[in-house]
Parts: C-alpha cells; sequence; structure tokens
C-alpha cells in the first residue's frame, strides 16, 4: 500500500462518518427516549429495511476480507468457512425469528425469563449475551485497528491505537445518542454500500475472465502453486486430526451461534409482527447467500489476478486480497481507477466495522440495562432511567472495547469471533430453544443451561493452544494447554444441552403449565405480542 | 418508512399500536401503553416480573389489579393451547419444521464432516475446474435458498391465516378474562 491511495480513502472514510453521524443527530432530533424507541426503534422498520440491516449488522470486515482473503491463500478451505455463516441463518428463520418476536420485548432474557423464576434467569441470559457481545466486540476493534492502519499504509501503533479510539467513539456516539433507529439506517446503509461494492468488483473481476467461470478457477488454481488441491478442501483444514476436528468444531458453532447472537436477535424487534421478522430473515438470507456467493468468486479472482504470493506480501492472514484486487481491477498501482477502487473498497471495509459495532454495542447496553441492571438494582422503577442506564452502559462498554480493543492490539484475535459463536451456540442456544419447546424447562434447568454452556466454553479456551502452550499463542511463554482445538463448539454446546436437562430433571421445581401454554400459544400466535 | 410499513397493517394490531406510538410524538409509551388491552396480560407475568427498573409501561394498573383476573387472562392461554385449532397450527408447524431442520443439519455437518475428513472424495472432478467439493458446497447455497422459500411459502399458506384467527381469539378471549380492567 502505498501513499497515493490514502487521500481518497481517507475522504471517502471522512464521508462516511460525516452521513452516519447526521443521520443520528437527524434521528435524535426528536427521541422521546421510551424503551421501546431505544432498544427496538420503536419496531417501525419494513421487512426489507429490516433485512439489508440485518445483513448489515452480520456481514463484519472478517466475512468481506477475511473469507475472501482466504480463499485467495488456501482456496476451497475459505469457501467452506463461509458456508456455515449462511446455512446458520436457516436455524434463525426456522426456529427463532418468529418465535422470539412473538414472545420477547427487547433482549433473550424476555423470552426465558417469561416461563420462569425471572431474577436468576435473567442474570444468567444477560451474563451470557454480554459476554458473547463483548468477544464480538474486541475482535471487531482489533481488526478495525489492524486493517484501517493496513489500508492506510501506517503500520505504526499509534495510528492502531487512534483508530480503535476513534471507531469506539463513534460507536457509542451512534448507539447512545441515536438509539436502534440510528444504528439500524447506518447497518442499511452500510449494507448497499457492502453490496454495491461487491457487485461491481464481482462485475469486474467476471468481465476480466469473459464470464468463463471455470477459467478463473483453473487460472486461481494454476497461480496459487497448489494445481488442483486449491479447488478441493484440505490447504488449510486438513493437516491432523486435530485441526480437522477443530473445524468441524467451528462449523457447529457457526450454523447454532448465529441463533443465539444477542444483535441479530434484537433485530427481530425492530418490525412490527412475526410474519415481517419471517420476511426480513427471508431478504437476509438472499442478500447475505448473494454475499458470500459474490466473496467466492473475489477470493479466486484474488487468487487468479493478484497471486497468493503477492497476497501473503502484504499480509500474512490474507486480509488485503480484496483490496488489492480492487487496485489490480482498477487498472493497477497508480491508475486513476485503481486508486478510487482500492479507495472505495477501504471505506466499504470501514463502513462495516463502524455498523457492526454499533450493533453488538446496542445489544449489550439493552442486556446490562434491561436484564442486568433491572435485576441487580430492583428499587429504581422510574421508565425512563432505564434508557438512561442503557445509554450510561452503551458508554461502559465502548470504554471497555476501546480499553480491551488497545491491550489486544497486536495479538491474533481472530479466533475471538468463532469463540464468540461458540458461545452463543453453547449457552444461549440450549435455554432459549428448551425455554420455546420443552414443556417441563424449569427455572434451574434454564440457570444451568447458560452457565453449563458459557463455563466450559470459556474454560476450554483459556487451557487451549489459543492461550498457552505454542509459539502462537497469547502467552506464549507458559504451557496450561490441556484441551488440543482452538473452538470449543464441538464440547461445550452439547454441555449446555445437557446442563439444562440435567438441571430441569433434578430440580424440585413443578413446571407451571399456565406459562408454558402462554409461551406456546403467543410464540405460535402472536397473541399480545409487543 | 412509514408508508412501506402500512403493508403489514392487516396482520394484526402491532402495527397500529406502534403508529400511534410514534405518531404521537412525545408521549412516552406510559401513556399509550394502558389504551393496549395487550400491555395488561403481560402486566399480569409476562416479561416484566419485577416492575423495577423494567421500562413496565402499565405498571399502575396492573399493580392496582387484583390477582383473580391475572389468574383468568393466564387460564385463557391454557383454554387456547388445548384448542383444537391451535393444536392443528402447531402440529402443522412442527411438522414442517422438524424434518426441516433435521435434514438441513444432517446435510450441512456430513458436508463438513465429508469435507474434512475424505477430502480425496472431494477432489474427485466432475466436469471442467468444477469437483464434487465445488458442486457440495454451491449446493449448499443452493438448499439454503430452497429450504428458505419452501419455509416462507408453508407459513404464509398453511400457518398465517390459521394463527391470526387465533391471535384475535386469544385476545378476545384475554379482554373477557381481564373484565374490562382497562
Amino acid at each position: 500500500m502505498t501513499g497515493d491511495h490514502q487521500t481518497p480513502a481517507l475522504l471517502l472514510f471522512s464521508g462516511f462518518v460525516a452521513v452516519t453521524l447526521a443521520i443520528t443527530t437527524w434521528v435524535s432530533r426528536r427521541r422521546h427516549g421510551s424503551a421501546e424507541e431505544f432498544y427496538a426503534g420503536g419496531r417501525l422498520f419494513s421487512p426489507m429495511e429490516n433485512g439489508f440491516a440485518i445483513a448489515g449488522d452480520y456481514m463484519s470486515a472478517a466475512s468481506f476480507l477475511g473469507i475472501s482473503g482466504l480463499i485467495a491463500l488456501y482456496g476451497y478451505d475459505g469457501l467452506l468457512y463461509g458456508v456455515g455463516f449462511l446455512v446458520a441463518w436457516l436455524v434463525v428463520l426456522f426456529l427463532v425469528a418468529e418465535l422470539v418476536r412473538n414472545c420477547g420485548r427487547f433482549t433473550l432474557a424476555d423470552v426465558v425469563a417469561a416461563r420462569m423464576s425471572e431474577r436468576p434467569v435473567r442474570i444468567a441470559a444477560g451474563t451470557s449475551s454480554v459476554t458473547v457481545s463483548v468477544l464480538y466486540l474486541v475482535a471487531q476493534m482489533v481488526g478495525a485497528g489492524s486493517l484501517v492502519a493496513l489500508l492506510l499504509g501506517r503500520t505504526s501503533g499509534a495510528a492502531q491505537a487512534w483508530t480503535v479510539i476513534g471507531v469506539g467513539a463513534l460507536m457509542v456516539i451512534y448507539v447512545s445518542l441515536g438509539g436502534m433507529r440510528a444504528t439500524t439506517w447506518i447497518q442499511i446503509v452500510k449494507a448497499v454500500l457492502l453490496l454495491s461494492g461487491t457487485v461491481v468488483l464481482t462485475v469486474l473481476v467476471l468481465l476480466r475472465f469473459h464470464g468463463d467461470v471455470d477459467r478463473l478457477l483453473l487460472t486461481a488454481a494454476e497461480r496459487s502453486g497448489h494445481g488442483r488441491a486449491f479447488l478441493a478442501p484440505g490447504l488449510k483444514y486438513g493437516g491432523d486430526w486435530n485441526a480437522r476436528l477443530d473445524f468441524i468444531s467451528l462449523g457447529l458453532a457457526l450454523v447454532l451461534g448465529t441463533a443465539g447472537l444477542p444483535h441479530i436477535l434484537a433485530r427481530f424487534y425492530t418490525v412490527p409482527t412475526a410474519r415481517a421478522a419471517r420476511r426480513s430473515a427471508v431478504w437476509s438470507i438472499g442478500l447475505i447467500g448473494s454475499f458470500y456467493l459474490m466473496t467466492i468468486v473475489l477470493g479466486f479472482g484474488a487468487a487468479a489476478v493478484v497471486g497468493p504470493g503477492a497476497v501473503r506480501g502484504s499480509n500474512a492472514a490474507g486480509n488485503t486480497a480484496v483490496p488489492l484486487l480492487a487496485l489490480d481491477l482498477g487498472g493497477g498501482a497508480g491508475s486513476t481507477g485503481g486508486t478510487v477502487l482500492f479507495a472505495v473498497v477501504a471505506a466499504v471495509a470501514f463502513a462495516t466495522i463502524l455498523a457492526v459495532v454499533a450493533g453488538i454495542t446496542l445489544a449489550s447496553s439493552a442486556s446490562v440495562a434491561h436484564d442486568l441492571y433491572a435485576s441487580l438494582r430492583r428499587r429504581r422503577g422510574k421508565h425512563r432511567s432505564e434508557v438512561a442506564v442503557a445509554r450510561c452502559a452503551a458508554v461502559g462498554i465502548g470504554v471497555v472495547a476501546i480499553g480491551l480493543g488497545l491491550l489486544a492490539r497486536d495479538l491474533n484475535v481472530a479466533f475471538l469471533v468463532g469463540l464468540a459463536f461458540a458461545v452463543a451456540a453453547s449457552a444461549n442456544l440450549p435455554v432459549l430453544l428448551y425455554s420455546l419447546f420443552w414443556r417441563g424447562f424449569t427455572t434451574r434447568g434454564a440457570v444451568w443451561a447458560v452457565y453449563g454452556g458459557l463455563l466450559p466454553a470459556i474454560g476450554l479456551v483459556l487451557l487451549s493452544p489459543v492461550v498457552s502452550g505454542s509459539p502462537e499463542s497469547l502467552f506464549p511463554g507458559v504451557d496450561f494447554q490441556y484441551f488440543p482445538l482452538e473452538n470449543p463448539g464441538i464440547v461445550s454446546i452439547p454441555l449446555g444441552f445437557l446442563a439444562g436437562w440435567l438441571g430441569t430433571v433434578t430440580s424440585d421445581e413443578v413446571p407451571d403449565e399456565a406459562k408454558y401454554a402462554e409461551t406456546e400459544v403467543r410464540s405460535l400466535t402472536g397473541a399480545g405480542a409487543v | 418508512m412509514q408508508s412501506s410499513n402500512g403493508r403489514h397493517r392487516g396482520v394484526g394490531d402491532g402495527p397500529e399500536r406502534s403508529a400511534g406510538n410514534q405518531e404521537d410524538d412525545g408521549a412516552s409509551s406510559r401513556d399509550v401503553a394502558p389504551e393496549d388491552p395487550w400491555y395488561d396480560t403481560s402486566a399480569s407475568g409476562w416479561g416484566e416480573l419485577d416492575g423495577a427498573g423494567m421500562p413496565a409501561p402499565a405498571v399502575p394498573p396492573a399493580r392496582a389489579e387484583p390477582g383473580a383476573a391475572a389468574a383468568r387472562a393466564r387460564d385463557v392461554y391454557v383454554e387456547v393451547q388445548r384448542s383444537e385449532a391451535f393444536q392443528e397450527v402447531r402440529g402443522r408447524y412442527r411438522r414442517f419444521v422438524v424434518p426441516g431442520v433435521t435434514a438441513f443439519l444432517v446435510w450441512y455437518v456430513a458436508y463438513v464432516v465429508a469435507a474434512t475428513t475424505a477430502p480425496g472424495l472431494m477432489a474427485r472432478p466432475v466436469v471442467g475446474a468444477v469437483n464434487v467439493a465445488m458442486l457440495a458446497g454451491l449446493g449448499q447455497f443452493l438448499t439454503t435458498f430452497l429450504f428458505t422459500w419452501a419455509y416462507a411459502r408453508h407459513a404464509r399458506l398453511r400457518r398465517d391465516r390459521a394463527a391470526l384467527e387465533l391471535r384475535w381469539d386469544t385476545q378476545e378471549l384475554a379482554r373477557g378474562a381481564q373484565g374490562g380492567a382497562s
């Protein structure tokens, strides 16, 4: 990355920031501070708007740059990774979207607490939601720092640190001033930008190969130096059995975790009905699916046009594959077209990060204010106070995320995204599904399901090679590695389900038939939905 | 946003109420909620259990209300749950979702396991640059789209109308059980 690409990229960055701040101001100009407004944007978004916003919330820079980079370097294994992100949406559509919209108000805990003794359940579900959000947030912040530094060619520590601080400050402003309405519009704008950018690049790649996908794949395979093996699985995840099992574990976490991500669940509360929630999920599946399909073309395109050698030379993880591809497609370094396309890609990646972190911050501030604060501090019953707490929580979470982002700046935190999905799948999904579908589920079962997934997931990661025992781990100097896999999902997800079952069958509590009837009737008919 | 929302008004009472909330700018939802009969149902134990620190717009009326009405409202849901119409809706949902979820999870896990443990099989060429792995991967995309389409169609044709009727019936019953408390 040389200096002449930076000015247009910086201009576009500033443009996007200005637009998003204008949206925030516009939206907050007549806010009246109700919880409905802050957490759910008044529940007035249309399915199409919400579908775009979900796509904007979900498609992170890790997908845009990370997956295409993986494909550029390892070929088919990058595609394998991307598939899980899409198939996960079937779980959301079939089991979660409509029912959660019908039963809950703002958070995951609403759905569970409706049937149970409220306090312990809310504290448990709130804790796991905040944990998932913070893990995801730190991954995004660190990613933002290194990405922007990389795209702007400023690899100094100060540039990274200021990027992390800037992203954190912006997300706090969006969320605490604009709430869900501003966050949603930012995500819609970002989704449109990201999809348009991807479409343009995909079309350019296909034009370069005269629409001949076969030739694109063969050229990519040839240039990769791996030949036909580039088009088959095994280059990245096909090592020893640990590596293979690790990928299966990651795949399970991806597919089951999406339905437990708090910021995704929160999006379904922004539409008026369950039917609208279903239609927004259908929209988002269409958008996300097309996006990942185009990502595959971009990845193989980067391998064919730029070549894995040049990609690896710029960034070992492959994160610059798409920017480099854009530079090449636009006419090469130094040309106007190349500079413009490069700037567009850099700005889109930046917009992507901002929209995703805003969504996560909002969801975690809802968990803090609506679940944890409301359960732990019982005296203040005033209506306005919860939104005020949520705004403060957004600031607090922003500070924590900036702090952790700065601390973890030089660490390889790519595993954090997989971990966030694994925790969501182990701690949030079991309790959610049991609450919706199991007549005999009890309070103890709910609490055990959450902690029985959360604690093993975190514990196993602490004992895994990402923390200690290998040269790439966070603490290379010490060795307390007892669990061989980087992703705990394959163990912790079954444990979460098992703990929920065990807690239920061992508890003396008689399940409340009437409450279950209420959950079931409400979830499937929408009676009494807010 | 407002205009596009109009499409969904027929679905239930949610949009109207939200729209009222929206247009009634400046009024907090505290003022709006008591007009909404469903809020009393929720105040009787749904969603806002401690009434403290929660948004709890309907807390004052709920607190004033005797437990008997709340108990009757609870019975309404049991009654609806046991009704044939509801059993039918639930049956239709489950008969579609259980096989559906099983099918796509098995297909996905089989795909991931095959890709990691049997790369030789997956690398077998089919035509041109396309091999089994490529077909399976694109097949995942295709089946995801197909499952989505099938689910949306099934829900639209087989569940929506019945669920909407049940929703109204339930709310009518609940209104009766509340005994005009709102």
